[in-house]
């Protein structure tokens, strides 16, 4: 138990270690005064927050310095802060749940606690360095240190406390900073926590929290600052500023990458890791002889409900304001999941005999996968289509693809986030074309929607998307395994395995009779 | 006295038991067992995972009766049980030597 909990601790300080010595002034300067003894100032700000501006941060405009910088609507603020908590929801319980409801008896605790804690790691470690490494200006592959313990985020200027604020994908419009750090913290942990559905019932919990570290920090920060980091549209004005703003962002990004809310970052990403794991683990003991039927599709049920409820947060929520955009994203993660249902349900009456619960629920995940890249750009049409065409691709995804892998991908986490994600990133591409009802892309220079949009070039610049997150989190995770597994190992014992993880990891039983 | 042992589907119970109080059975003990005869198993499909369920799910039905009772009882159970498909069960009897009612401590037939 102690080797584990210094093994633990070793990786949590070697991705620590270098941010500290380097910014360990800077941090102690920013910390002290805005954590104590401020806090009559915040709730001054916050009764009026329209008296004072909001502090320019690095995503604010920086071309205009004399004209005052925006300030966050509250509507925009009211919605931000619902979608986080159904992000919050979607995780735990959603995933829980369902993830849960899918393995034997005698693991479900291992399954519920494997998220739980998961999502609280990634939360914990969003605060003190992901968000800074991941949504900070520093090189096209990773960010900076600038935010290390969400440092710079509030301030005192004068005895006056301000709140920095983040950039949408709206010229004037922001949102405060601290609701992008919350929103997109929910991203980070939803999607280490998807991958434990891979290697359920056979890891070893210490193993779980070690690998969820090292993957966190070497391949999701990266991933998501080169999707997703770009500097906010504010600082474009001609040509030349929509070049130079670009450069700013991410690697994926400024090649033109579309991912509307996560298919590369949260599903193609958490999907590679856990095929990745499904291999270096190894299957669990029984497979393929004994019956490793779930033990409880109601709470499957119940978990796929709330990841659908949820996920409204996930895919409107990351048009990071109460707008347009936020409603084209909700009809089309309504029409694209309820389609994909029904595409897996009916694929799977026609091929295997009968309509499941667990094929409807799969469907439902499938769906709101695959629409995920898309929901922001594409016509209600498009998602319609993504959304049957997802349901048919992913049940093939569990069945003929998974036998030719030969995993045990336990839950299916690549069967259907994998699956459904390059599905989604790929069709983004065509669906997305205004010739076929989406919205294309945004021409940030004349503010308004380009008119020349390619298909096929942007199915080349989704395959770049795809591929390197592909290659990226496969080879970190595959490295990660390694690591865990040379240094406490990634199984627990078959005798332990036989009794079940609840018992023998836990020491408690999810059901007493 | 007969000990009247019987394995019948599951949705039967009820109309197996009306049938043993109309004709004078005091009291039976039921358990929900699981077992395979020549119904053999089923299969069942998740996602791309079948398993064969060997095991049916199945209810135990227990009767202690008088020795002249026990042709009605069989009778009884086999009429109420039958659907005429494969998996309707089976009757087992058995002497039984000896019963105590505990709250009282009559023995033999008068416990009975």
């Amino acid at each position: 138990m102690k080797r584990l909990l210094a093994s633990f601790t070793l990786a949590g300080a070697l991705a620590l270690g270098a941010a500290f010595a380097a910014h360990a002034s800077e941090f102690a300067g920013s910390l002290a005064p805005s954590s104590y003894g401020s806090s009559p100032t915040i709730l001054a700000q916050a009764t009026a927050p329209a008296a004072a501006p909001a502090a320019a941060a690095a995503a604010a405009p920086a071309a205009t310095p004399a004209a005052a910088p925006p300030t966050p609507n509250k509507g925009d603020n009211a919605w931000m802060i619902v979608a986080t908590l159904l992000v919050i929801m979607m995780s735990i319980p959603g995933l829980a749940l369902f993830y849960g409801g899918l393995v034997r008896s005698k693991n479900m605790l291992s399954v519920l606690m494997q998220v739980f804690v998961i999502f609280s790691l990634i939360i914990v470690l969003w605060a003190v360095y992901g968000y800074s490494l991941a949504f900070t200006e520093d090189g096209p592959f990773i960010g900076g240190l600038d935010r290390l313990f969400l440092s710079g985020i509030f301030s005192i200027k004068d005895g006056a406390g301000t709140f920095a604020t983040a950039a949408t994908f709206s010229k004037g419009v922001v949102i405060p900073e601290y609701l992008f750090v919350v929103f997109q913290a929910t991203f980070a942990a939803i999607t280490v926590a998807l991958i434990v559905g891979a290697f359920a019932e056979r890891a070893k919990f210490s193993a779980v929290l070690v690998f969820a570290v090292l993957w966190f920090t070497f391949a999701y920060l990266p991933i998501a600052h080169m999707v997703w980091f770009w500097p906010g549209p504010d600082g474009i004005k001609d040509a030349a500023t929509l070049a130079s703003e670009t450069a700013k962002g991410g690697w994926l990004w400024q090649k033109g990458a579309l991912d509307f809310a996560g298919g590369t970052v949260v599903h193609i990403n958490a999907g590679v890791a856990g095929i990745v794991g499904a291999f270096v683990i190894g299957k669990r003991v029984g497979y393929g002889k004994d019956s490793m039927a779930p033990h409880n599709l109601t709470f499957t049920m119940i978990g796929a409900s709330l990841l659908w409820v949820g996920w409204f947060g996930f895919n409107a929520g990351s048009a990071l304001e109460a707008g347009d955009t936020a409603a084209l994203a909700f009809i089309n993660t309504l029409v694209a999941t309820a389609a994909a249902v029904l595409s897996w349900m009916f694929a799977e009456w026609i091929w295997k005999g009968k309509p499941s619960m667990l094929g409807a629920a799969s469907g439902a995940v499938a769906g709101l996968v695959a629409i995920t890249p898309a929901c922001g750009f594409v016509g209600v049409n498009g998602a319609l289509a993504l959304g049957l065409l997802a349901g048919i691709v992913c049940l093939w995804g569990v069945n003929a693809l998974k036998r030719v892998l030969g995993a045990d991908d336990a839950l299916d986490v690549f069967g259907v986030h994998g699956v459904g994600g390059i599905l989604g990133a790929m069709l983004t591409a065509v669906f997305a074309s205004p010739k076929l009802g989406g919205q294309g892309v945004y021409d940030y220079v004349a503010n308004k929607i380009s008119a020349d949009y390619s298909i096929y070039d942007q199915l080349f610049i989704q395959g770049t998307g795809v591929l390197t997150t592909i290659v990226w989190s496969g080879v970190v995770a595959f490295i990660a395994y390694k690591v865990v597994d040379l240094s406490i190992g990634l199984r627990v014992t078959e005798e332990e395995e036989r009794e079940g993880l609840d018992i023998a990891s836990h020491g408690e039983s999810a059901y007493r009779m | 006295m007969k000990l009247v042992t019987a394995i019948i589907k599951p949705f039967k119970l009820d109309e197996v038991r009306e049938a043993l109080s109309g004709i004078g059975v005091q009291g039976i003990t039921v358990s929900e067992v699981k077992g395979f005869g020549r119904q053999k198993g089923h299969t069942e499909l998740y996602r791309g995972a079948e398993y064969v369920v060997d095991f049916l799910p199945k209810v135990k039905i227990e009767a202690a009766v008088k020795t002249e009772l026990v042709e009605r009882v069989i009778e009884a159970i086999e009429k109420a049980a039958n659907t005429g498909k494969i998996g309707d069960g089976k009757i087992f009897v058995f002497d039984l030597e000896q019963v105590v009612r505990i709250r009282t401590g009559e023995t033999g037939a008068d416990a009975l």
